[in-house]
């Protein structure tokens, strides 16, 4: 037996572990944020915001200061893993594949070959599966060691080479996890390749298994219920009976067993033990079809017992229960028809809850949900619906973005008509201002490269006052005019001017250091200032400018993945609709006929059971 | 007799509904149909991606954008109810908690509180959480912090640990 639904739940934890967001302390909080939907099942806003952050840190210039890099591997990996149970098995496909070609760690790697092949398994393609399942080595990470070793069995019993599923089988029956699957499924594999005795010894196993876990107490019945069947089958009814009264009386294979038992009782020719098992079976759900059969088989186990009153009684109620279900089914057939089924379906209340599939049929409208239990459990079936209702989660996202875009348009609309009108002015003013700016830093290197040739060649005259630069000026001509005890003064004066200069050097030096680190403070105040403004400037402009293009094309990318919605939705919706419908039909038409046995049988009934009165009245 | 034992063995072994689909019209065409709900699904991420990215750059320019992330200590079990968030005195967020929210940030995922602008320079942020501690007793915890908002987008979180364990119940910090 293939169970690739338990095998996903028993994935799920495993997958789900954000690793990379809890083993870190300081996980990416955007990975973390992705993970936080994925945790809760929301796997499109999970994928939406990982996407959106694996593609921004490829975009990014010096990868190594992205907060995303030392978590990429798991975050491409986790994009794998949200894809595929997000079902989109072709990306899913892809990504994981690229982090097996990837140099990855070890550990990631058979995590990775382990959900690839899981793809593949689903997808039916067992070859690349286990040739996925083959590139796993080295450390395999605890967690999933017996996962990919059940995978492995299940891959071999697809294709039909149950002697190679039997070993890896064998290494699981002590596994905590699968060690009911692996003994059921080994019996599979002994009666796939013929080998009736060996299959017999382990469904008889997987039949004994005692454990207080709900999932082995269900695989303990199956195995039973496949074991009295082949018993059955082969007509050792007495083993058979034996074996079907070990399933339990409450679950999901209880209906089917009491069935097979009552029939196992009456090949044997033991009518009154088969009254028992059919005797309760004919109590329950009238829209199962062992109850359905058991109506029919009940009142004919009376008739072998020659109690023909009573079977004609049971043989009337049947065909009254039949009458209603038929009715029931007809009602469904129309209601189906006019589209109140897919209505239910999309029903998001009714989604919230984890077993909505159940409480559909608590749904007054929707009768039909009673019959189609079997079809809504099967797995194309399932994948349709799932389709369905991610298609209209899709479609509502996408209106509610639709109605955004004006929102948006308008927002964009009132910057510019606020922007738009003033911006000239300041960009005017700044461009005065900017002239400005640019002539003091020009004269602030300038003082800053005078301060630092000083440093290394002192000229005592580049820090004379104002006073003394005027007296230095008028100096030179008159040298050049005076004579004798004038000339001799203006050299005094010039020597006195000189000696100052040289004396006052340092004391000025240090004052014209001192005020020109003033001016770096107020320059760097100035240039923040003007940072600040440009980078206001820029985000005027870019508040209103560069949407209309993008909003556009994403306004008309919307439309077009709607109307493409729509029609994938009729064609999805029809064909499960066709599905349920045919699904109905089939069921009328075996209640149909069951009908006409039980008119004849009931006919018949009367008939013997007259005859048997009057036989006792004639031998009075 | 026989043929019923077949046929319920048969449904038995491989599980199947009684409508089989494999190689029937309707499953070849719901395998068709898979492909196309799979492009359409990549289709709309990459619109939400562009739209998502478009949207913040109109609402959040990125010198005053400032998003607030929530995440809870490691192996952390008590139960939190609802978180505020205030702002510069104004309430910015606050948020109850789900069942499912609740499981998702105890399993480490992480929680984007709040989106908004706010200008370069400090700011005053107040955390209030209310919640209820593993021994069944009703806890409210408050924290006032000052934080700094360069020119960059900001990225600030928020650390929920335990009450009454001595350490920082609530700790704020650029992320």
């Amino acid at each position: 037996m293939i169970r690739p639904s338990l095998l996903l739940a028993g994935l799920v934890c495993v997958a789900l572990a954000p690793r990379s967001a809890v083993a870190d302390e300081r996980p990416d909080p955007y990975f973390g944020e992705a993970v936080y939907y994925a945790l809760q099942g929301d796997w499109f806003d999970a994928l939406e915001r990982l996407d959106t952050e694996v593609l921004q840190h490829r975009d990014v210039d010096e990868q190594s200061l992205d907060s995303l890099y030392s978590h990429i591997d798991d975050a491409e990996f986790s994009l794998g893993d949200f894809e595929l149970r997000y079902r989109m098995h072709h990306r899913a496909g892809r990504a994981i594949t690229a982090v097996l070609e990837g140099a990855v760690d070890e550990r990631i790697r058979n995590d990775a070959a382990y959900r690839l092949a899981r793809i593949h398994f689903q997808k039916q393609q067992m070859e690349d599966a286990l040739l996925a399942l083959d590139r796993t080595e080295g450390e395999i990470p605890r967690a999933i060691r017996d996962d990919i070793e059940f995978l492995r069995a299940n891959v071999y019993l697809a294709q039909g080479r149950p002697l190679d599923a039997v070993p890896v089988l064998e290494g699981l029956v002590k596994s905590e996890e699968y060690n009911g699957f692996a003994a059921y499924n080994l019996g599979i594999a002994w009666y796939a390749d013929g080998q009736r005795s060996k299959a017999l010894e382990k469904l008889n196993v997987a039949g004994l298994m005692r454990s207080g876990e709900p999932g082995d107490a269900a695989i303990r019945d199956k195995a039973n219920l496949v074991l009295g069947t082949i018993y059955l089958e082969n007509e050792e009814f007495a083993q058979a009976a034996s074996v079907l009264n070990r399933v339990s009386l409450e679950g999901p294979y209880s209906n089917q067993a009491l069935l097979s038992a009552g029939w196992a009782n009456m090949s044997r020719e033991d009518y009154e033990r088969a009254v028992v098992p059919w005797g309760i079976l004919a109590k329950r759900e009238v829209t199962d079809a062992a109850t359905q059969e058991a109506l029919l088989a009940l009142p004919y186990a009376y008739g072998k017992l020659n109690i023909h009153g009573r079977a004609a009684v049971h043989y009337g109620r049947a065909l009254d229960a039949f009458g209603v279900e038929i009715e029931k089914l007809s009602d469904s057939i129309e209601s189906i028809r006019e589209g109140k089924f897919l209505e239910a379906l999309v029903r998001e209340e009714i989604r919230k809850d984890k077993d909505w599939l159940i409480r559909l049929r608590s749904l007054p409208e929707t009768p039909e949900t009673y019959y189609l239990m079997e079809l809504l459990a099967s797995h194309d079936f399932q994948t349709g619906l799932q389709n369905y209702l991610d298609l209209a989660d899709l479609k509502r996202r996408l209106l509610s973005w639709e109605g955004g875009f004006d929102s948006y348009d308008e927002m964009v609309g009132i910057r510019r008509d606020h922007y738009a009108p003033l911006l000239p002015d300041v960009d005017e003013a700044f461009r005065k201002l900017d002239s400005r700016l640019r002539l003091r830093k020009e004269q602030h290197r300038m003082l800053v490269k005078r301060r630092d040739d000083l440093l290394t060649a002192p000229r005592p005259e580049f820090l004379a006052t104002r006073n003394e630069q005027a007296i230095i000026a008028r100096l030179d001509p008159l040298e050049a005019q005076a004579e004798g005890h004038d000339l001799e003064r203006v050299q005094r004066l010039r020597g006195l001017l000189a000696y100052t200069l040289h004396i006052d050097y340092h004391e000025r030096f240090t004052e014209f250091d001192s005020n020109l680190r003033g001016l770096d403070k107020a320059m760097a105040t100035m240039q923040a200032e003007y940072d600040e403004f440009v980078r206001s400037r820029q985000a005027a402009t870019h508040s209103f400018e560069g949407y209309d293009k993008p909003m556009q094309r994403l306004r008309a990318d919307v439309e077009k993945s709607v109307e493409k919605i729509d029609m994938l939705m009729a064609r999805q919706g029809r064909l499960l609709e066709v599905l349920a419908i045919d699904q109905l039909i089939a069921r009328r038409d075996h209640l149909e006929n069951y009908g006409d046995k039980a008119r004849f049988a009931l006919a018949d009934s009367y008939d013997r059971a007259t005859q048997s009165q009057a036989r006792l009245e004639g031998a009075e | 007799m026989s043929n019923f034992i077949r046929a319920s063995l048969l449904a038995v072994l491989v599980g199947s509904p009684l409508v089989a689909f494999a190689g029937d019209p309707s499953g070849d065409d719901m395998r068709s149909l898979d492909g196309q709900v799979q492009e359409i699904k990549s289709d709309v991420l990459s619109i939400a991606s562009e739209l998502n990215t478009l949207e913040e750059r109109l609402l959040f320019p990125s010198h005053t954008e400032v998003s607030v992330f929530v995440s809870l200590d490691k192996d952390e079990d008590f139960r939190l109810d609802a978180i505020e968030l205030m702002i510069d005195g104004e309430l910015a967020t606050h948020h109850i908690y789900s069942f499912k929210e609740l499981e998702a940030l105890q399993k480490g995922g992480v929680q984007r509180l709040y989106t908004g602008n706010l200008t370069t320079g400090d700011h005053q942020l107040s955390v209030k959480m209310i919640g209820k501690l593993k021994s069944g007793k009703d806890f409210s915890e408050s924290g006032d912090f000052t934080i700094n908002k360069g020119i960059k987008p900001s990225a600030l979180g928020i650390a929920l640990a335990s009450p009454g364990l001595g350490s920082d119940v609530i700790r704020v910090g650029d992320w």
